[in-house]
């Protein structure tokens, strides 16, 4: 105990000397939340589109507006003709076209059915997928409010079957809802992986592990103690992160604050677990960097975080299913997100333990306190 | 059993100790016995294999066969036992470069669970004795190369080991504080601890109480100082002629020219006789028309003495 304690304050020392390592620390977690945060987003608004009409009358001004007023699409351009729409398109200038033949004013004035066209870049599916509909309801709204107009009543009750969708859990649908508590699980992650690792290799690297080997120090209370600074800072960066969260994103934790914390720890024993395992395979920091990368990139794709598992092939499903960071995707999301309890989280809380408990003991038994 | 009858307890003992690095023998059959209280001189060239004897005496390398005992443990099964009672300094600089002189050695101190008071007094002591006192709490990163390996040392004697493993400690230090770390080694002498030293510097090797000249992986002798010039067969000529290759191509072969070693601008020549070699140097000079600033014969240093038997032994 008591050398370990000597160790952990040797490693705060290493941590508070090291300008450049408090402010990855401190800093970075920070930075990145507010990046992926903002980047990481699939919501769709405000989508820069060109208008052609042919029409130009009351009710083509009419559709437009409908159509500006949805937040879905800003009318960047007016455009005289299709190839004009077309080279703007090509050029990525805008991403959808709004088509109004002539006569579209005359057809709706007349109450007989008028068309119209919308034109999407379907280069990127996500965003054709969410303007695809988009238009459609725009256009389907319009049409109600026409026929509102025609019949001098409103059409509540008129149509056979009306579906109210409801959305629980984030009602808003706010795609930061989603990203953020699965970013707070992959800083995490990220960070205590790669500080273990790279702070237990500085000292290979550095040759002084060859110094203290040969003190009767005992490999677990090197590593215990190198590794309970990292630990005080990962749980720092975890409430700085979350403060972000709810304060600037508004991200509401539904769920307990000492059940999310006390699971966030035992997805440590994990990461760390890695990192101690990598640190006894590389020989350099770069090494052990590149290794730490080569962990989080695949599990990044095949844990949920960006596409949903479901959504995968059937080998990718059952490959996630050897990804720590899946867990703690599902518990941390269910935590925050849905409010939900310790019991309905056994299974992952389970995977964790085996996980960090398997992890650890192959870590440690690597680690040895000879030389080659 | 028979060593203990001359009365001296053997403190390091290897016996065919050896280990490979894949098809490297790095160390081949080593056979050392080191006494108490001495000061054990390991020499040889770069790559002979003296990093790896001390690595494996202080049980960080598992030997390929054979086996060592420090201190009466054996170096595999009783690793631990041997670490509480060595004090090692690795070649290359292993503190904490970004910890303070002072951090460093409170570091150690507590590594080895040395109490809190004693912790005082010996860090205290070892200030004064390392002269490292004025720097206290300069970070260890920015003192000079020879106060660094004089820190180090403090750092392997923090806990009172009988027995201090150091290797090339002076390696790479300007002459001054070379001749202060010396000081300090030959006071722990007197204190009774045993010094095991590697050092490419024959100079060194004068200091100790026995050395050994490693080659190759194998130790190709093993003695006093004064016994080990002794080996050294012929008698010693040191001349300055004016060009000195040409002059050492010219001398090899002679009849009674033993060994021609250059040593800069001087030529050391080993002879079978002192009075015949000196006329057979001059004549050969001569006849090359390379003219001789002065030619006189000399006692053998150790350097001469081990660039003698390592070409022997090659």
């Amino acid at each position: 105990m008591g050398r370990t304690l000597t160790v952990a304050r040797k490693e705060l020392l290493h941590i508070l000397r090291d300008r450049r390592a408090l402010v990855v620390m401190f800093l970075i977690p920070v930075v990145q939340l507010f990046l992926l945060g903002y980047a990481a987003t699939t919501d769709i608004r405000h989508l820069r589109t060109a208008v052609l009409d042919a029409d130009r009358t009351a009710q083509s001004r009419d559709l437009i507006a409908a159509y500006r007023a949805s937040n879905y699409f800003d009318v960047v351009a007016y455009v005289g003709s299709e190839e004009e729409l077309a080279a703007l398109m090509d050029r990525g200038d805008v991403r959808a076209g709004l088509l109004i033949p002539a006569g579209f004013g005359a057809d709706v004035a007349a109450g007989r059915q008028a068309a119209v066209a919308v034109v999407i870049d379907g280069s990127d599916p996500n965003v054709a997928n969410t303007v695809f509909a988009a238009s459609q309801q725009v256009g389907l709204a319009h049409s109600l409010r026409l026929l509102e107009r025609r019949v001098g009543a409103p059409t509540a009750g008129f149509t056979p079957v009306e579906v109210r969708p409801r959305v629980w859990y984030n009602p808003q649908m706010r795609s930061a809802n989603f990203m953020i508590p699965g970013l707070v699980a992959m800083i995490l992650f990220l960070l205590t992986s790669m500080f273990t690792a790279l702070s237990i290799v500085r000292e290979r690297e550095r040759g002084t592990i060859e110094q203290l080997m040969v003190t009767p120090i005992r490999p677990i209370e090197m590593v215990v103690g190198k590794i309970v600074p990292y630990v005080g800072v990962a749980f720092f960066d975890i409430l700085e992160v979350l403060a972000i969260a709810v304060f600037w994103f508004r991200v509401p934790i539904h769920g307990s604050l000492l059940l999310l914390l006390a699971l966030l720890a035992l997805s440590m024993v994990t990461s760390l677990g890695i990192g101690i395992f990598v640190s006894s395979v590389a020989n350099t920091q770069q090494e052990a960097m590149l290794l730490v990368w080569l962990t989080i990139l695949p599990s990044i794709f095949l844990s949920g975080f960006f596409f949903p598992i479901e959504a995968m092939p059937k080998v990718l499903q059952w490959v996630s299913y050897v990804v720590p960071l899946r867990y703690m995707l599902v518990i941390i999301r269910g935590i925050i997100l849905k409010g939900v309890g310790l019991l309905v989280l056994t299974e992952q809380v389970v995977a964790l333990a085996v996980f960090g408990t398997v992890i650890m003991v192959v870590a440690a038994a690597r680690f040895r306190k000879r030389l080659g | 059993m028979g060593k203990d009858l001359d009365n001296t307890e053997w403190v390091i003992e290897t016996t065919n100790l050896t280990r490979r690095f894949g098809r490297v023998v790095a160390v081949d059959g080593l056979n050392l016995a080191v006494r108490r209280g001495e000061i054990f001189g390991l020499l040889g060239p770069d790559g002979a294999g003296k990093t790896t004897t001390i690595r494996l005496l202080c049980a960080l390398l598992i030997p390929t066969s054979g086996r060592a005992r420090v201190a009466g443990f054996d170096t595999v099964r009783q690793a631990e036992a041997i670490k509480r009672r060595i004090g090692y300094m690795p070649q290359q600089f292993s503190l904490y470069g970004d910890l303070t002189v002072l951090e460093n050695l409170i570091f150690f101190a507590d590594v080895f669970e040395v109490g809190r008071r004693e912790r005082e007094e010996r860090i205290a002591r070892l200030l004064a004795f390392s002269r490292l006192e004025p720097f206290r709490n300069r970070r260890a990163a920015h003192l000079s190369g020879g106060m660094q390996k004089k820190l180090a040392l403090a750092c392997t004697l923090i806990h009172r080991p009988e027995i201090l493993f150091l290797d090339e400690p002076t390696t790479g230090v300007d002459p001054v504080s070379r001749r202060e770390f010396w000081e300090i080694l030959t006071e722990l002498h007197l204190e009774g601890v045993t010094l095991f030293v590697t050092t490419p510097y024959m100079d060194e090797a004068e200091r100790c109480s026995r050395v050994a000249l490693m080659l190759d992986g194998r130790i190709i002798a093993c003695d006093t100082p004064d016994r080990i010039r002794e080996q050294v067969t012929g008698h010693l000529l040191e001349l300055r002629p004016t060009r000195v290759r040409e002059a050492a191509r010219a001398l090899e072969g002679v009849p009674g020219v033993l060994e021609v070693q250059v040593y800069g601008d001087r030529l050391h020549v080993f002879v079978e006789d002192p009075q015949q070699g000196a006329e057979a140097v001059r004549e050969t000079l001569a006849r090359a028309g390379i003219g001789v600033d002065f030619l006189r014969p000399t006692r053998p240093r150790m350097e001469q003495a081990f660039i003698s038997l390592i070409r022997r032994g090659r």
